[in-house]
């Protein structure tokens, strides 16, 4: 599956802003689907750097990388699930969305995206 | 770090804590070093300024020769380091920046602050001094003197 496919169905879940295909270690955009007025260099960015770290943090404490992560925001909130090849899968949600749901859609497709 | 000039350190400032960079060299295109961050020795200072320039002029002139608008930035990513070089306009001319960093950050974390230092840089600038022509032979001049002002000799 193409990651403008990919990232097409992720962005037709109600709620999401925007779905981004990052590269974790250079926190570049790989692909992305976002509303106006999101700026993907920025969310790229800083979602690589935090599962980076997240990920530094499990490492200290001797458990395995996690595959996602969730920060939650007063206005909305960021979701990142590791897929192959060190590629990032991201999702910039709204505060009242389903975070169930969109955390189980994000890991499918993260599993598809490998 | 050290600047030539003070409006330039609080962006500068900004920039370096934001992006965990651990070079960071700005100059004018004539070769004048702006401000400086991590180099402890002059004679690094004025080798990178001259390489880096050197390299952006190269890819700038690959571009041309090839049709292409030309290049402002060049990323080079190694395993352990890598080195962001970008050309950049504000308000005292044409300037370089040089930025050298580590696994502790990215590429991706360096080009965005790297974008709010020059708007910040664009915003900080003082009314313009009249604009001079850039020649060639001024490079190494330009470089000497503000290496003497920038390790205080």
């Amino acid at each position: 599956m193409s990651f403008s496919a990919l990232l097409g169905e992720l962005t037709r879940i109600h709620g999401v802003r925007g779905a981004l295909v990052v590269s974790r270690e250079d926190g570049i955009v790989v692909a992305e689907a976002l509303m106006e007025g999101i700026d993907g260099r920025a969310v790229a960015a800083l979602a690589a750097s935090l599962s980076g770290r997240v990920a530094g943090l499990t490492r200290t404490l001797g458990q395995p990388e996690p595959v996602f992560w969730q920060l939650q925001a007063s206005d909305g909130m960021l979701l990142g699930a590791s897929g192959e090849e060190g590629l990032l899968l991201v999702l910039v949600a709204a505060a009242e969305v389903n975070a169930g749901e969109l955390r189980l859609q994000l890991l499918r497709a993260a599993e598809r995206a490998a | 770090m050290r600047a030539l000039e003070p409006w330039v350190e609080a962006p500068l400032a900004g920039f370096l804590a934001e992006s965990d960079a651990r070079l960071t060299l700005l100059m004018t295109s004539s070769g004048q070093v702006i401000a400086q961050h991590g180099f402890t020795r002059s004679l690094d200072v004025m080798a990178a300024a001259a390489l880096g320039a050197g390299i952006l002029a190269a890819t700038s002139e690959l571009a041309r020769v090839m049709g292409l608008p030309p290049l402002d930035a060049v990323a080079h990513q190694g395993k352990l380091l890598g080195i962001y070089l970008a050309a950049f306009t504000t308000p005292r001319g044409r300037w370089l920046g040089l930025v050298v960093y580590g696994r502790e950050t990215s590429l991706g974390l360096v080009q965005l602050f790297f974008e709010r230092l020059v708007e910040e840089l664009g915003r900080a600038a003082p009314a313009e001094l009249p604009a001079r022509q850039v020649l060639a032979e001024d490079f190494e001049p330009e470089l000497n003197r503000s290496l003497g002002a920038l390790f205080g000799r």
